[in-house]
């Protein structure tokens, strides 16, 4: 059970005109555990869909062969299991244990067997609670192994893991590793997507590296996949273990204070809290979930309004007051999830956007959108639609929109979260160039690698409220 | 704005664990016939009944008020718009507002309309606060035959609801943060209401059709007749509840018409 062959695979989703992924010839016996790795866009989501039965014949064009134990993907369903990025559209029920039980009900599993199957497979991940807890009172990292659960409980020959750990902060990640390396029985091929390899290699024995334009870059043991061709793929993105970023430290210390925080608190989410900005300086917020960082960032941002305390932007005194157009102009805002921002339907509208409702005139503002387009790599992307850009593309046209209008001070909330490593470096090296001309920046987030390249001071919050 | 979804624990009163079609439909077969007449004793009656069996479904006084206290505000629109706007003022001026006279039978009328009010909606409220959400829709697909696709994914959709209180608010900052806000201005405002209940159905959407491909991964297309974990039963007890509150109803019409006060909608 559990083993693939691939000849000459290819997909092709219908209305586009480049191939997902083509020419993909392997082999994984069963019980194999696998890294499949490459560039972004390299195809390995649509591999892990067509691998789980999960693309209709009439959504695209296939080519070559799957087969899984012998049977296309599409009649092999219930050897498959997969379990995707987002917790949050995983989980179909209100109370753990059923949600576990939905897989089993589906399959026709007899009444009888369900709970013990669900026990069981709870008792696999390790999840801490009864069947009776509530999904929604679970964090990140226990609902996604909640959903692992949901997916064992059907007992898969083969495991399909895609970036199960990428919506989650490190203690959430670490429990997921955990609760795959408990789960994983001896009869359970395993094939995993994860650009963070040292997340994963402890779970695998094999990787595998898709090439970008179609076929197989390499394959086998990750000692001499990554000694040959290491380099490359942390060139083109992959966050290979030892290939460490340089950081970016300050050239000088930081300058005139842009805004301070006194005692400023929101209620239920912002215990009091203290602090100052000033120009020329990163400063780092950290501190475990539910510790009111993203809230303090809203606060810094000019977007919410303190319940009590004082945010004092200097000058002009509280941002929460300003007009939305006079806000851009002295702070702008990067919100965790680039999409949330976007309003416009082309990449170079969506730049256009500040500097028009601030009043440039026209010349003004396309020199600006087209400086921005340069400067963030997104030239080719001037005419796409800013909801079909990929992960590292949306976050830096969100970067992009708030420089648009070259506000003094810029707050981040988890800037570079999810992203690859050459995105990464793209955010250091462009949030260090602007520390170096002067800007004050605030990024919250739980990167520890982020923190240590780029903070000049952290500040910490803790769970208070 | 955060909405958040009222958590169950499972109640062991006599009514509360009744099979949750059978207190939907005792809810509907109860409040239907109230609306047939327009007097303010039917009402009364129906809401003294509600009152009365409100601890065998296992809910306090407390948390009705909670639950119905949007309808007090239904109320107060129906006796200001009935004293600004009544054709008919009969019986005593109590009192004159400017050049409206608040008369006795402006007011009986008004109370009346806020009784039938409440009468009705109660029961609703009732059975919904001491449904489980996942119950209903079990007893939907187990006990009158509604598809699984359709009562199964409802439910999973409204898990997701929660989510749209937080997207909204994230939208509306996001927006502000982008230079974007309406002022006074009641176009500007509108139009921003617009755009971001679009962008939040838009994510609405893709939500949901991540959610879709993640329950098919789990089988919930596989055409494979499903069991059930938990089973829901529909008993002569369930069937009782469904005729005593038809038979409470009635009694409250028929009350009524015998005291005289019958005053049907039509006619």
């Amino acid at each position: 059970m559990g083993e693939l062959v691939l000849r000459g695979f290819g997909w092709r989703h219908a209305g586009r005109r480049a191939w997902a992924v083509r020419g993909v010839d392997l082999r994984v016996a069963h019980g194999e555990r696998v890294l499949l790795l490459g560039p972004s866009g390299a195809g390995k989501s649509t591999l892990l869909a067509a691998l789980a039965g999960l693309l209709p014949e009439d959504s695209g064009e296939s080519e070559g062969t799957v087969e899984i134990d012998g049977l296309d993907p599409r009649k092999a369903r219930e050897r498959v299991g997969i379990v995707f990025q987002d917790p949050q559209t995983q989980l179909v029920m209100s109370r753990s244990g059923d949600d576990v039980a939905f897989g089993l009900e589906n399959r026709g599993v007899p009444a009888g067997e369900i709970w013990p199957r669900v026990d069981e497979a709870l008792d696999r991940v390790g999840f801490g609670y009864g069947r009776d807890r509530p999904t929604a009172a679970l964090s990140g990292g226990e609902q996604q192994r909640l959903a692992l659960a949901g997916t064992l409980a059907l007992r898969p020959g083969l495991l399909l893991l895609d970036e199960p750990t990428a919506n989650l902060d490190p203690a959430g990640a670490a429990l997921i590793r955990a609760a795959v390396a408990r789960a994983l029985g001896d009869d359970t091929t395993l094939i995993i997507v994860e650009h963070r390899v040292a997340e994963a290699l402890p779970l695998v024995d094999r990787v595998i590296v898709l090439e970008p334009g179609g076929g197989v870059r390499a394959d086998g043991p990750p000692d001499e996949v990554f000694a040959a061709h290491g380099d490359r793929l942390a060139e083109e993105g992959v966050w290979v273990p030892g290939h460490p970023v340089a950081p970016r430290r300050a050239v000088s210390g930081p300058g005139a204070p842009l805004v301070r925080a006194e005692a400023v608190t929101l209620r239920n989410r912002l215990a009091p809290t203290r602090l100052t900005v000033h120009e020329g300086e990163v400063l780092a917020v950290t501190g475990p979930n539910g510790a009111g960082k993203s809230t303090l960032a809203l606060l810094l941002g000019g977007l919410l309004k303190p319940t009590s305390g004082t945010i004092d932007a200097v000058p002009g005194g509280a941002p929460h007051r300003w007009r939305a157009a006079e806000l851009t102009t002295r702070i702008g805002s990067v919100f965790q999830d680039p999409e949330h921002q976007f309003v416009t339907h082309r990449v170079a509208d969506e730049l256009a956007l500040g500097p028009r409702r601030i009043g440039r005139p026209a010349a003004e503002v396309g020199r600006v959108v087209d400086d921005l387009l340069q400067r963030l790599r997104l030239e080719k992307l001037a005419g796409a639609n800013p909801y079909t850009l990929s992960g590292g593309e949306a976050r830096r046209l969100s970067v992009a929109t708030a420089l648009a209008t070259a506000p003094r001070l810029l707050v981040l909330d988890e800037p570079t979260f999810g992203q690859d490593r050459r995105t990464w470096i793209e955010l250091v090296d462009l949030l260090a160039r602007l520390r170096d001309n002067g800007h004050g920046i605030v990024a919250v987030t739980h990167d520890d690698d982020f923190v240590a390249a780029l903070a000049g001071s952290v500040h910490r919050l803790e769970r208070a409220v | 704005m955060t909405l958040t979804l009222p958590t169950f624990e499972a109640s062991t009163a006599p009514l509360a664990r009744r099979n949750p079609v059978a207190k939907l439909a005792a809810a509907l077969l109860f409040s239907a016939p109230l609306i047939a007449t327009l007097d303010p004793l039917t009402p009364t009656i129906a809401l003294a009944v509600e009152l009365a069996v409100l601890p065998l479904f296992g809910m306090r006084y407390g948390t009705l008020f909670r639950r119905a206290w949007p309808l007090v505000l239904a109320a107060g629109g129906i006796v200001i718009t009935l004293v600004l706007f009544a054709a008919e003022r009969t019986g005593a001026t109590v009192a004159t507002l400017g050049p409206f006279a608040v008369t006795t039978g402006v007011l009986v009328t008004a109370l009346g309309m806020v009784l039938r009010v409440f009468a009705i909606a109660l029961p609703g409220i009732i059975v919904f606060a001491t449904t489980d959400p996942t119950d209903l829709a079990d007893a939907l697909v187990q006990n009158v035959r509604a598809p699984a696709r359709f009562a199964i994914g409802a439910l999973a959709a409204f898990r997701l609801v929660p989510l749209l209180g937080e997207e909204w608010q994230m939208l509306s900052l996001a927006r502000r943060a982008r230079g974007i806000d309406a002022g006074r201005n009641p176009v500007a405002k509108l139009r921003l209401f617009v755009s971001t209940a679009f962008a939040l159905l838009v994510g609405a959407l893709r939500r949901g059709g991540r959610l879709a491909v993640a329950m098919d991964a789990r089988g919930f297309d596989a055409g494979t007749p499903r069991t059930y974990a938990r089973r829901q039963t529909f008993g002569r007890a369930d069937a009782a509840l469904m005729a005593g509150a038809m038979l409470v109803s009635a009694a409250a019409l028929t009350t009524s018409v015998l005291v005289g006060l019958f005053r049907p909608i039509i006619g």
